[in-house]
């Protein structure tokens, strides 16, 4: 539920992923026409380097964000927009390049899909059942100083000279 | 019977030993009815402290119903319902007359070793190392209670097991981490680590009226626990602690701080933590007291650094300087349950609190070395489990 060793490798993992989009980010948005022949999307460069933005973006937020898993998911957005416009390059006229295209995005969506589910939070719902433990009869506020009848004792005192001045006035 | 055995680093097994007998007229044997998993046992776990050997029966915060007493107890009867402290007391030692009962100087029947250890003896402790007796501990189905006429917290019938077990460990604890501040009404109390003991130091502090109850940890279910008892939190592995604490008391520091961490302190991205992990790993230091340098660092000059946060040895790179600059006092100890434990059943009592907020998991016996693991990993939002043998 929480964040555990495993997650010190999802979070790793979430790193290498950054330096993968940003590394593909600026091929698409360098040299759209060399990915869209490589792929098989020959004809939409300009949506390719859109792309290339996006996968920039993402992966600096999965660099810089103290928690990336937002990020994650939004890769994981990215692939499936990404595997639609596979998958309609793989009914045009150069499908078999589509085709490995799409098997490798496949293969990178299920990693993404990994990451994003080894970092997983507690659920909302869980969170708030915790929130809701607090042990004592009343909002805490309505709590605070219920214990003061309680008598420290001599041995626990704080040494008298270094008592706050304003001790006197509580 | 069957109970819950150390067998070496991380290796619990729930074994069947042979059952407990009266050995002695001030003994006497409980049949356990619910019993807990601590931070304390996950340092044995670990194997972060010496003195531990191959078969030794885990367990120090149990309750049930007394079974069979010595001839000397006379204020037990079979029948009755009882907590077990984890601190074996005698009751009549000098330290024992002071209420000092962690530090009893005769229920530790491995004086002599701890005398060479720690320089003089502590008290006896179930479940725990030889250098504090080596007694069979509770997570078992039967545990023997030696000086069983002191070492008991009579309870009554009709409260549910929950209520009342922390009363053997974590509730006194985190009491007294908070009665070691001398808390006053303008005191802001920070308390390191969100595990039972800071859950029940952050109410501590509360009920005592501190007027700011700061709490950190990174786990985020044990983070909106700490909010539910009246903190404000800081996650350490988003926030720095001492930016955090410094805004939070107007660039002051907090007055009291609390050490509910102990030895092992997580390495947050700071260099001291991670040079506590590589000596620790070849065997330098035993402790990483970042938290203790934390606290050293932010606390608030003239303050009071109160640690129930336990440490087995040796200690590096503490800045005592800056703490004896600061004329800081430190107050520590294993706690002395029985010295708090009539007046914490009365608060109980009066509806104060309810300890049982804190369970996350109740399982049975063969199920508890699973729930080492659970526990020590935070998994599936862990956070105190209690075993039903
Ligand atoms: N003095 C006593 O008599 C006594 C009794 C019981 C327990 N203890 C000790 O109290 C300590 C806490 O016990 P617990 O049962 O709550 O254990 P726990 O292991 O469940 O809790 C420790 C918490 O500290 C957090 N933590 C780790 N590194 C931290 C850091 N750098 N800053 C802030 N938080 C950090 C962890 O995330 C964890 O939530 C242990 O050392 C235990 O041995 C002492
Ligand atoms: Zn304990
Ligand atoms: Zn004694």
């Amino acid at each position: 539920m929480s964040r555990t060793r495993g997650s010190n490798q999802a979070l790793a993992l979430a790193q290498g992923l950054g330096w993968f989009s940003i590394a593909l980010g600026v091929a698409e948005v360098l040299a759209p026409h060399r990915v869209t022949r490589a792929t098989g999307l020959h004809g939409h460069e300009r949506l390719v380097s859109s792309y290339g933005v996006r996968e920039i973006v993402t992966g600096i937020g999965l660099l810089t964000a103290k928690d990336p898993t937002p990020w994650v998911w939004g890769r994981v957005g990215g692939d499936a927009l990404d595997l639609g416009t596979l998958a309609a390059g793989v009914a045009g006229p150069q499908r078999e390049r589509s085709g490995v295209a799409f098997l490798m995005t496949l293969g990178i969506a299920a990693l993404d899909v990994a990451c994003a589910l080894a970092l997983r939070r507690p659920l909302p719902a869980a969170m708030a059942s915790f929130r809701r433990r607090s042990g004592l009869p009343k909002p805490p506020g309505a709590m605070r100083g219920a214990a003061s009848d309680f008598v420290v004792p001599a041995d626990f005192r704080t040494p008298e000279a270094l008592r706050p001045l304003n001790e006197k006035a509580g | 019977m069957r109970a819950l055995c150390w067998h070496g680093k991380q290796d619990i097994r729930c074994d069947t030993v042979p059952d407990p007998k009266i050995e002695h007229p001030r003994d006497a044997i409980i049949k356990v009815t619910s019993c807990a998993i601590c931070g304390s046992d996950l340092h044995l776990y670990d194997n972060f402290m010496p003195g531990m050997e191959n078969g030794d029966i885990m367990g120090h915060e149990t309750m049930g119903i007394v079974e069979e007493v010595g001839s000397e107890v006379t204020n037990l009867k079979k029948g009755d319902r009882v907590v077990i402290p984890f601190t074996i007391f005698c009751g009549e030692c000098d330290q024992c007359r002071r209420g000092n009962f962690s530090v009893c100087e005769r229920s530790n029947r491995n004086k002599s070793l701890a005398d060479k250890v720690f320089g003089h003896t502590t008290a006896g402790l179930f479940g725990y190392t030889h250098l504090t007796g080596g007694y069979p501990g509770g997570q078992a189905e039967y545990l023997r209670v030696p000086f069983a006429d002191k070492t008991h917290i009579k309870v009554p019938l009709g409260v549910p097991d929950e209520t009342l077990l922390f009363l053997s460990d974590i509730f006194p604890t985190g009491w007294q981490a908070a009665v070691q501040c001398d808390i006053q009404p303008d005191d802001t109390v920070a308390i390191w680590g969100c595990g039972p003991v800071g859950q029940f130091a952050i109410r501590s502090a509360l009920l005592l009226g501190a007027k700011q109850v700061i709490a950190i940890d990174r786990v985020p279910e044990r983070l909106a626990m700490a909010e539910a008892g009246g903190a404000t939190t800081i996650d350490f592995s988003k926030d720095s602690v001492v930016e955090r604490l410094n805004e939070l008391t107007r660039g002051k520091g907090p007055e009291k701080c609390i050490d509910a961490v102990g030895m092992e302190a997580h390495a947050t991205a700071t260099i001291d933590s991670m040079y506590d992990r590589a000596k620790q790993a070849v065997m330098l230091e035993t402790d990483r007291p970042h938290v203790l340098r934390e606290m050293m660092y932010v606390c608030r000059p003239a303050g009071v650094l109160s640690i129930p946060g336990v440490y087995g040895g040796l200690l590096d790179k503490v800045p005592f300087g800056m703490a004896m600059n600061k004329g800081l006092t430190f107050r520590m100890g294993q706690t002395h349950v029985n010295r708090w434990t009539d007046d914490l059943l009365r608060r109980i009592e009066m509806g104060q609190i309810d300890p049982s907020f804190v369970i996350t998991h109740t399982v049975g016996l063969q199920d508890g070395p699973n729930m080492y693991k659970t526990f020590r990993d935070k998994l599936d939002g862990c956070i105190k489990v209690v075993l039903k043998p």
